[in-house]
């Protein structure tokens, strides 16, 4: 089958590969380029540990065909962290004690970072339904609710020091 | 798991997406958000040789626009959209609030009102709210345009009025008239509909004038429940009639059977969700 050229923007550095149609996004994404942090959980769109954000919006890549996000600009676990310090939400999983085999963490960090985008003052029902496309096996979700109200508490003060 | 090898076509237009299709038949299928032709894919269930890939077709057809007496929704809006959406949370909040139950958030960011109207799973939520809304579905093939009536566009298991090689494009939601509600039997572990019912109903001193309920996952397609509705019509709203009406929920239908619900249990959820939309879409009226 004939190989189509994919570029895409991934945590702000631009890459140009050429892959087979049928290449999943999550597949380019670890094996294309090496970042390994997003993971092939289920593989059948159900638990979210593929999760990145491509144009602003969190999806499954494992659902998503690399040529769909031709042009696209992705965030992956990878470009959380800027200039060695922890993003809030992955300092709230450290802190709140958020994971414990961690092989959830990415998608979960990823998809709580469009939840605070979308409502940074999240209740804790909210958090528990926007999340429902996530799966972890270990924590039991409750210090993962905790590590997300600490990111929410954390940002919302950086705001606030941002607006003085 | 990869999918089975295929060509990958992006068109920029109706007309060239309509060409593919006319050139590739059976062999072509349209990717929207794939949420549901990827993962079948995936599993070798669906074989395509050749994917159309619609989102060069997002600047036509993704749009939430007021037109009047209708709201007007573009194939491509995605559930997150259409469940956000002002207009529509305003003047036909069935159906925003038919697709926040849909899925999860990633699977609203990214899955279509037209890929799931196409697909026509009968577990799927949006078929019992287009129903209750007496929306129209617009059609583009080759040779033009047609607008099917949404009680005319499911017609059995994951099979539409939709003609090989034609493209659905646009959905006509009536301005909803009276309270609405869509409750919903989440099946525990893929969380799509073991039973869904959207009921719209409209009255004034406490006699209902017009009530429409729309049905999904009890049937093998989604179905409006009609001798609900002539139950509640010219009647005194009460819930022992809402209770009574909703006796009929499943009349006249040959409900599914899996190893997830019996046929006699889809039956029994059909009639209680049935009765609670009905009593909840009357409070909002
Ligand atoms: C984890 C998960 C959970 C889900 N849970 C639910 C749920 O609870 N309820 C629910 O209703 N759905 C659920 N879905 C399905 C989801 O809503 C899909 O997005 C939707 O069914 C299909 O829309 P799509 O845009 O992804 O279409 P695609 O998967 O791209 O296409 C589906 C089919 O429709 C055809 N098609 C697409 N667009 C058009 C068009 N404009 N005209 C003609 N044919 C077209 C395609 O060729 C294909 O055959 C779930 C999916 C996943 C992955
Ligand atoms: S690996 Fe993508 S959802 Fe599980
Ligand atoms: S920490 Fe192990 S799966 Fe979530």
């Amino acid at each position: 089958m004939d190989k189509v050229s994919v570029t895409l923007t991934v945590n702000g550095q631009s890459y140009s590969r050429e892959v087979e149609p049928r290449t999943l996004l999550v597949h380019l994404i670890r094996e294309g380029l090496g970042l390994t942090g997003t993971h092939v959980g289920c593989d059948t769109s159900s638990c979210g540990s593929c999760t990145v954000i491509v144009d602003g919006l969190a999806v499954k890549s494992c659902t998503l065909l690399a040529v769909q996000a031709d042009g696209s600009e992705i965030t992956t676990v990878e470009g959380l962290a800027s200039n060695g310090e922890l993003h809030p939400i992955q300092e709230g999983f450290w802190e709140m004690h958020g994971l414990q085999c961690g092989f959830c963490t990415p998608g979960f960090l990823m998809a709580s970072l469009q939840l605070l985008e979308r409502n940074p003052d999240p209740s804790e029902e909210e958090i528990r339904h926007e999340l429902e496309g996530n799966y972890c096996r270990c924590t039991g979700y409750h210090n993962i609710v905790r590590a997300i109200r600490y990111a929410a508490d954390k940002l919302s003060a950086a705001e606030a020091v941002a607006g003085d | 798991m990869y999918p089975e090898s295929f060509s990958y076509h992006a068109p920029s237009t109706l007309d060239e997406a309509l060409g593919l299709l006319a050139q590739h038949g059976d062999d072509a299928k349209l990717l929207a958000g794939g949420h549901s032709l990827l993962p079948a894919m995936k599993l070798r269930l669906s074989t395509p040789a050749h994917l159309v890939d619609l989102k060069g077709l997002r600047g036509q057809l993704q749009y939430i626009r007021d037109e009047g007496d209708t709201i007007a929704v573009g194939a491509l809006s995605t559930h997150h959209q259409i469940h956000t959406s002002e207009l529509l949370g305003s003047r036909a909040p069935l159906l925003a609030e038919t697709a926040g139950h849909i899925g999860d958030m990633q699977v609203r960011n990214v899955g279509t009102l037209g890929g799931s109207l196409a697909h026509a799973d009968p577990a799927g939520d949006f078929p019992a709210a287009i129903l209750a809304a007496e929306a129209d579905l617009v059609l583009q093939g080759a040779g033009g345009q047609r607008t099917v009536a949404a009680t005319d566009f499911f017609q059995g298991f994951f099979e539409t009025a939709a003609e090989p090689g034609e493209i659905l494009i646009e959905v006509r939601v009536p301005v909803q008239k009276g309270g609405s509600s869509y409750q919903k039997f989440y099946h525990p572990a893929s969380g799509y509909a073991i039973c869904g019912v959207a009921a719209v109903i409209e009255g004034t001193n406490g006699t209902v004038s017009r009530c429409r309920v729309g049905v999904t996952g009890v049937s093998d397609a989604g179905y409006r429940a009609t001798a609900v509705e002539r139950a509640l019509e010219g009647q005194t709203f009460s819930a022992e009639l809402a209770a009574s009406a909703a006796e009929q929920a499943a009349a006249g239908v040959d409900p599914l059977e899996d190893p997830f619900a019996s046929a006699d249990y889809r039956s029994h959820l059909a009639r209680v969700h049935t009765r609670r939309a009905l009593t909840a879409a009357w409070e909002r009226n």
